[in-house]
C-alpha cells in the first residue's frame, strides 16, 4: 500500500438496525480530489462522517470494517480519536464558524494541540488564511467577529480553520451547496489548489461540480458503492447503466 | 378557462360577517390590553405614591437608604433600611453563586453527556422543584438546614447562610431550565466543528458551548437572582429577622421582603411606620425593574 492515502475495507455503518452503508471498499490517493455522488439518503454523507469517526457522536451508530491511514486502522480501539481528527479535517454544508474573532477561529485548533507561542500562532493564522485565499480580505480585520463575514467567506474561514491543525486529509460535505455561484467558484478554485497538498474527499449533489473539480468519482446508491473510477471516464463512459442514468439525470 | 376570479362575493352577508368578526376580535384584544396596562400603571403609581410619602414627610432619602438603625417605634422613629437592602442583595447573590454552578452542570449533563436519561428523568425532577410552595422550602430549611448550621458553625443557625441556601434550592430550577434550553438551542454544527479539529468533549464544552451560550446562561442567573430577591416567606422563616447588618454568614439579619411581611400586619395605614414599609416595597419594585432591564439587555446579546 502506498502511503499518505486512505484505504477503506468492508466498511459498514448501521444506525440501529438499519444498515446505511454496505461493505464499501475504496482507496483514496493523496493529492487527489475524490467526489462522492449519489441521491439523498444513499449513505455518502454517513460514509464521509465515518472517515473521521464523527459517527461516534451519534449514540446508536455502529461501524464495522477497516479504514487504514498511515498503516493504522482508525476503527481500532487503541486509536486516539482526538489525534485522528487532527489528521482528518472536515468542512460542512453550512459554514459553522465559532462565535469568536476571525483570528480566534483559526487559532482555536492549534491552541488545543499545545501551541501557545503568540508568534507561532500568528504565523499559523496567516498561512492558513493564505491557503484558503482569505488573507487579503481579512488581514485588516482579524479581530472582528467571524460572523461579520459573508457566507462564502465564512466557508473559506472554516476551510482555513481545518488547515490550521495541519491535516493530511480534508473531508467536505457539500461545501458549496449553501453558497451563491461566485462563492462556489471561489471554493472550487480553492479545492483545486489544496489538492496539491492534501487528499480531498468531497460529497456533492452538483454533477457539474464533481466533473469540474474531482479526479476520481464514486457513485453511491442505497448504501452501496455502484461504481468508482476516474472522473473523466465516469462522466463520459460509465461502465454501469445505473451510473449513466444518475449522471445524466434520468433518476435520483 | 372561462371562469373568472372576482372579488365581488356573491353572498354579501358572509362578507359582512367577516367584517364583524374582525372588529369583535380587535375590540376584545384592545379591551384586554387596556385593562392590563391600567392595572400595571395603577400598581406602580400606588406603590410609588405610598413609598414616596415617607420622603415627603421629612425622612431624608439618603439616610433611609444608608441608615443602619431601624427603630420605627422610637420617638421620633428612625428608618435606616441598609440592613434590609444588604440582606436582600447578599442572600440573592449568594444563592445565585451556589445555584449557578450546580444548574450549569446539570444542564451540561442533560444536553451533552447523557441527553437521553437526563432529559427523561433529571429534567422533570428539577422542574418539580419549581412547583414546591415556598412555605415548604422554608419549613424544610428550618428543620434541616438551620439545625445543621447551628451544630456545625457558631451562631444560632438562623441567618444569612441559611437564607442563601434555601434560596439557592428555590432558584435552581430557573437557572437549570434556562441553561438547558440555551445549550440545546446551540447550533449543532458548532460542536461538530470543534470535535473535527480534534478537541475533546471538555474542551468543546468550556471553549465553545459555554462561551457561545454565556449571555443566555447569565439571563438564567439574573432571573434566578430576581426571583430570590422577591421571595419573602421561605427567607423570613430561616433568616432570623434581626434588623441589623450581619457580622458573619451565620448571623441573623433581615431582607426587604421579610421585614414587610413581618411588620405589615402591625401597622396602621398612613402611619410613619406603614409608609416606611411602602418605601421598602418601592425599593423592591425598582430593583425588579433593574433586573428586568438586565435580562432584556442580555437577551438582545443572546441572538445568534
Amino acid at each position: 500500500m502506498p502511503n499518505n492515502g486512505l484505504y477503506v475495507r468492508d466498511l459498514s455503518v448501521y444506525y440501529g438496525k438499519k444498515q446505511a452503508v454496505k461493505e464499501i471498499n475504496l482507496d483514496f490517493a493523496a493529492k487527489e480530489v475524490t467526489a462522492l455522488i449519489g441521491p439523498s439518503g444513499c449513505g455518502k454523507s454517513t460514509f464521509l462522517r465515518s472517515l473521521n469517526r464523527m459517527n461516534d457522536l451519534i449514540g446508536d451508530a455502529r461501524i464495522t470494517g477497516e479504514i487504514w491511514i498511515e498503516d493504522k486502522n482508525i476503527n481500532d480501539p487503541s486509536v486516539d480519536v482526538v489525534l485522528l481528527r487532527q489528521k482528518i479535517g472536515m468542512v460542512w454544508q453550512r459554514p459553522n464558524p465559532f462565535h469568536k474573532s476571525i483570528y480566534e477561529n483559526i487559532a482555536f485548533g492549534p491552541r488545543y494541540h499545545g501551541i501557545k507561542n503568540k508568534k507561532q500562532l500568528n504565523e499559523i493564522v496567516e498561512t492558513s488564511l493564505r491557503k484558503a485565499a482569505l488573507w487579503e480580505e481579512t488581514k485588516d480585520r482579524l479581530h472582528q467577529s467571524a460572523l461579520s463575514l459573508s457566507g462564502g467567506q465564512q466557508q473559506r474561514l472554516c476551510i482555513a480553520r481545518s488547515l490550521a491543525v495541519k491535516p493530511k486529509i480534508i473531508l467536505m460535505d457539500e461545501p458549496a451547496s449553501a453558497l451563491d455561484p461566485v462563492s462556489t467558484a471561489k471554493i472550487e478554485e480553492l479545492i483545486s489548489e489544496l489538492k496539491q497538498d492534501y487528499c480531498i474527499i468531497i460529497v456533492t449533489h452538483n454533477m457539474h461540480q464533481a466533473a469540474r473539480i474531482s479526479d476520481k468519482t464514486a457513485f453511491f446508491f442505497m448504501g452501496e458503492l455502484v461504481e468508482f473510477d476516474d472522473t473523466q471516464k465516469m462522466f463520459t463512459n460509465p461502465s454501469k447503466k445505473q451510473t449513466d442514468d444518475y449522471i445524466s439525470g434520468r433518476f435520483g | 378557462m372561462k371562469e373568472r376570479v372576482t372579488l365581488d362575493h356573491p353572498k354579501e352577508k358572509i362578507s359582512k360577517q367577516h367584517l364583524t368578526e374582525e372588529w369583535v376580535g380587535k375590540i376584545y384584544t384592545w379591551l384586554c390590553i387596556i385593562v392590563l396596562i391600567v392595572t400595571i400603571f395603577s400598581m406602580v403609581y400606588f406603590v410609588a405614591s405610598r413609598g414616596l410619602t415617607t420622603f415627603f414627610r421629612g425622612v431624608n432619602v439618603w439616610e433611609f437608604i444608608s441608615g443602619l438603625r431601624w427603630q420605627p417605634d422610637a420617638k421620633p422613629p428612625i428608618f435606616g433600611a441598609l440592613p434590609f437592602i444588604f440582606g436582600s442583595f447578599s442572600t440573592s447573590i449568594m444563592a445565585a453563586l451556589i445555584a449557578a454552578p450546580l444548574g450549569f452542570c446539570a444542564a451540561i449533563f442533560m444536553t451533552e453527556i447523557m441527553p437521553k436519561y437526563g432529559r427523561r428523568y433529571l429534567q422533570p425532577v428539577i422542574e418539580l422543584l419549581a412547583g414546591i410552595p415556598s412555605v415548604v422550602y422554608g419549613f424544610v430549611g428550618l428543620s434541616i438546614i438551620v439545625p445543621f448550621l447551628r451544630d456545625t458553625f457558631p451562631g444560632q443557625g438562623l441567618g444569612l447562610a441559611a437564607g442563601a441556601i434555601v434560596l439557592s434550592i428555590m432558584i435552581l430550577p430557573t437557572i437549570t431550565t434556562i441553561a438547558t434550553d440555551a445549550l440545546s438551542a446551540l447550533p449543532g454544527g458548532l460542536k461538530e466543528g470543534s470535535y473535527a479539529l480534534g478537541a475533546t468533549r471538555w474542551q468543546t464544552i468550556y471553549r465553545i458551548v459555554l462561551p457561545t451560550t454565556f449571555p443566555a446562561l447569565m439571563t438564567g442567573v439574573v432571573l434566578g437572582i430576581s426571583r430570590a430577591f422577591g421571595e419573602a416567606l421561605a427567607v423570613q422563616m430561616v433568616i432570623g429577622n434581626a434588623p441589623f447588618l450581619p457580622r458573619s454568614l451565620f448571623d441573623s439579619t433581615s431582607t426587604l421582603t421579610s421585614v414587610i411581611t413581618l411588620s405589615m400586619g402591625n401597622t396602621v395605614m398612613n402611619s410613619p411606620h406603614n409608609n416606611a414599609l411602602w418605601s421598602l416595597a418601592l425599593i423592591l419594585m425598582l430593583m425588579t425593574f433593574v433586573f428586568v432591564f438586565i435580562v432584556r439587555w442580555l437577551e438582545r446579546r443572546t441572538k445568534i
